[in-house]
């Protein structure tokens, strides 16, 4: 059986029919010992070593975690943010071209408390930045936002008074850079998201400060928080570790 | 039987009416507040509304949160450079805010555009009117519970962008209009692919009307709903398909012509009664008489220069540069200075799919503009929301809303 | 536009009927500007209004440093029917920055004028809700004007994220 299989795998890169037939017995011959196995075990009669190959190869062991995670990856539900320009090219992902409703993203939701992935897309001013931070505080764990475009991830094209960088009051996963960034783009920058929330990519804040979440200290000290550069211990934002109780 | 007609009695002293209902003097007005994060709110727009039962009594809109100071930056930028960062004013239009910045720029300068450059000027403005009404539409339709229409719109909004991205190089914000015509002369093929795309246009609008003309759901939001005078629009100082809706057909298209739209045949759809339906109607209108000028201009599109020929304000073509020193030296100056504009003010109308465009320009003589201001549509089209929306039920404020269609971007500036 | 003579004929008419109401006219490149007393734009509207250009198409301020008066107050008037426009510009100083409002002529100027009165800190005599309309209500200074800062901030990298105002610890 193994020889003549090697000798098929061999000549089927080399000709077409005598190889499908051939592999079309090898084939048959392979479901008949399957068919063979699967009785057996639902007899109850196989033992010790068979059963152990038949266990192996049927079963996928992981964690919970990691199953959990993938399970997660792949069924984000954006908030429906969209700020500024690149809304529209959030909404084109959304269109039947760059569809993301394959990788099962397109439950968008209005709700911050059912949505999980906040895609910031568009120019944070002043006025809106306490509000998209109440947004986010709004959503429950596990979250996590995409910084969509150039506006909200550096400054952008606008580098003035009225901008604020989403860095500064939130955590941000994926940067996705771009003026406005293609629908693929933005699509990528989804992917790599759902890669590094299946553990696949070890980048991240959660990783580089070894923490869970955020929390925004308003008054630290009930001094002016404007004096966050003589106290370099308290500050606007605390990431918080596992461990600590958060309070708020 | 009794409780029958005690049954009946009460169902029959529920009326629809929007008068205040007799509850005595204490009906209580709530004051709700809708967004600025909200679905339905097209953008970041904030509206305080005060209602009583289902009907608004007052809405007050609150703006500004996605102020971005373009005009201030723009103040620092050579004129040049100032085009990418205008364009970003309003999102949907942006050919419209270039060449309205273009515009008021040339006027100053006093320099002639070339006429292909109009004409390509011309194709590509309306393609952006069919483009934003796109977007209006879809988004439109999915506030009223139209939810297929969205994915209809955006599928000719991708074949627009392809086009775009096909003569200029980007889908959206593409620098294709500059001060002296356009950057880049259209490529090979594009007349082709323009040709397939306007020979299809009319055929998918036909299939819009046919998806919501009939749907009596669609019909009851939109018709009689939230009507406006003439008058009271003009005192608010709006202008477009919301003052055209109303019956008064001004265009500044047809009433000052502005890069050879005057060479042009086509109609502007005017409403009757000034309601949603009429909002909605002259809109949808436009779309044909959009394809209209576009396929008379790709006809008619004249031999020549794609810009100026004024060195000092446009650069010359790469080849020159390798012969010609003055050639260098211009490039050189508008690469790292700019062109310098003479002293003097411009208010530069154009018509956009909103309504009236106007970019203000101040030049004292260096190279960078010392004020930009644009005047933009929905920032007036705001103001009228109070008065369409007063006394009317809350879902007639969303479909209003949708009808105005605002663009926050050109609101906030 | 009224051409340069339509304009001065216009000018003569508004200097009848208000006196000290005008101050100078301007006609550059097709566009006819007067230069108005900044107390008597109500009139001057009105009397323009009367003329035909009834539709307020814009109402924004410019900052003319380092000339004085430093702030102007434009207003672009349309006439829709015989399709003509003129500007009416107003100077104040920013020490005593105060123009009558023109909303009760005009509800269109309602957003506009508080978004002069936000950028540069115009005040509208007689508008029944100053207030800034795009800044935060709380926010010092005027934006638009010529001495104000542009702003901005160094771009955050991970090399000086410590530098920033919310710090990660």
């Amino acid at each position: 059986m193994e020889i003549r299989r090697e000798l098929l795998a061999h000549s089927s890169v080399l000709s077409d029919t005598p190889a499908s037939e051939a592999d079309d017995t090898a084939r048959r011959a392979d479901f008949r010992s399957r068919q063979l196995l699967a009785r057996d075990m639902l007899r109850g009669d196989l033992e010790g070593e068979a059963l152990e190959r038949y266990v192996e190869q049927s079963v996928m062991t992981t964690t919970l975690d990691k199953a959990v995670a993938w399970a997660r990856g792949n069924s984000f539900f954006p908030l429906t943010f969209g700020l500024a320009c690149c809304a529209i090219e959030m909404m084109s992902i959304v269109g039947m071209r760059v569809d993301i409703a394959r990788f099962g993203f397109e439950a968008f939701r209005a709700s911050p408390r059912q949505a999980d992935l906040l895609i910031l897309s568009g120019r944070v001013s002043i006025k809106m930045a306490p509000v998209v931070r109440r947004i986010y505080d709004q959503m429950l764990e596990p979250k996590y936002a995409i910084s969509m475009g150039a506006c909200c991830t550096s400054m952008g094209v606008f580098n003035n008074y009225a901008l604020v960088p989403s860095d500064k009051f939130m955590p941000i996963d994926v940067h996705v850079p771009g003026c406005p960034p293609r629908p693929e783009s933005l699509a990528h920058g989804i992917l790599r998201l759902r890669d590094k929330v299946q553990g696949n990519s070890p980048d991240g804040w959660r990783e580089r400060y070894d923490a869970i979440g955020t929390e925004e200290i308003l008054s630290p000290t009930g001094r002016d928080p404007r004096d966050v550069e003589t106290d370099l211990d308290t500050a606007a934002i605390q990431v918080f570790k596992h461990g600590d109780t958060a309070g708020a | 039987m009794s409780a029958t007609s005690d049954y009946r009695k009460q169902e029959e002293s529920i009326t629809m009416s929007t008068e205040s209902a007799g509850m005595g003097e204490t009906h209580e007005l709530l004051t709700l507040n809708i967004g600025p994060h909200h679905p339905a709110t097209h953008g970041v727009l904030r509206l305080i509304t005060t209602l009583e039962g289902e009907v608004v009594r007052d809405v007050r809109p609150v703006i500004g949160y996605v102020h971005t100071g373009i005009e201030k930056t723009a103040e620092d930028k050579s004129y040049w450079k100032v085009i990418p960062v205008i364009e970003r004013m309003d999102y949907l239009s942006y050919y419209f805010n270039a060449m309205a910045f273009c515009g008021a720029v040339e006027t100053l300068l006093g320099i002639e555009v070339p006429p292909r450059a109009q004409y390509l000027r011309v194709i590509h403005l309306e393609l952006n009117r069919l483009m934003s009404h796109m977007v209006w539409l879809g988004t439109s339709a999915l506030d009223l519970g139209a939810m297929s229409m969205f994915w209809y719109c955006f599928r000719e909004r991708e074949t627009i962008l392809d086009l775009f991205e096909m003569s200029s190089g980007a889908r959206m914000h593409t620098r294709y209009i500059q001060v002296g015509g356009v950057i880049e002369d259209i490529p090979v093929g594009y007349a082709a692919r323009l040709q397939k795309f306007l020979d299809e246009m009319p055929t998918r609008a036909d299939q819009y009307a046919d998806l919501l003309e009939k749907n009596e759901i669609l019909l009851s939001r939109l018709r009689g709903v939230c009507p406006l005078d003439e008058q009271t629009l003009l005192g608010l100082g709006v202008t477009g398909p919301l003052l055209r809706a109303a019956g008064n057909p001004w265009d500044l298209r047809k009433a000052q012509p502005y890069s050879s739209y005057d060479h042009f045949d086509f109609k502007i759809p005017v409403g009757t009664h000034g309601d949603n339906y009429d909002r909605f109607r002259v809109r949808h209108a436009e779309l044909y008489e959009s394809v209209k000028i576009i396929q008379q201009a790709l006809d008619g599109l004249p031999e020549g220069p794609h810009i100026t020929t004024d060195r000092k304000v446009a650069l010359p073509p790469r080849h020159e540069l390798a012969t010609s020193m003055e050639a260098l030296i211009h490039h050189f100056k508008l690469v790292t200075e700019g062109f310098r504009v003479p002293p003097g003010e411009c208010y530069y109308p154009i018509e956009g799919p909103r309504g009236e465009y106007g970019c203000f320009v101040r030049a004292d003589g260096s190279a960078k503009p010392a004020r930009v201001h644009m005047r933009d549509p929905s920032f007036s089209n705001l103001q009228a929301t109070n008065a369409m929306v007063k006394d009317s039920y809350i879902a007639d404020l969303i479909a209003t809303l949708a009808m105005i269609d605002p663009v926050l971007g050109g609101i906030d500036r | 536009m009224p051409d340069a003579t339509g304009l001065e004929l216009i000018a003569q008419e508004i200097r009848d009927a208000h006196p000290d109401s005008i101050i100078g006219t301007d006609f550059h490149r097709g566009r006819a500007e007067l230069r108005i007393n900044p107390t008597s734009n109500r009139d001057v509207l009105t009397f323009l209004s009367d003329r035909g250009y009834s539709f307020l198409a814009s109402l924004h301020g410019v900052d003319y440093y380092p000339e004085e008066p430093r702030l102007g107050v434009l207003y672009e008037m349309l006439d829709m029917k015989a399709v003509d426009r003129i500007s009416v510009k107003a100077r104040v100083l920013v020490e005593h920055p105060h123009v009558p409002s023109v909303v009760d002529l005009w509800p269109g100027a309602d957003f506009p004028e508080r978004e002069c009165y936000d950028m540069f800190g115009v005040v509208f005599d007689g508008h029944p809700d100053l207030r800034r309309i795009l800044m935060p209500e709380d926010y010092e200074g005027h934006p638009q004007r010529r001495d104000f800062p542009v702003g901005g901030e160094p771009v955050l990298f991970t090399f000086n994220e410590e530098q920033s105002y919310g710090k990660f610890q």
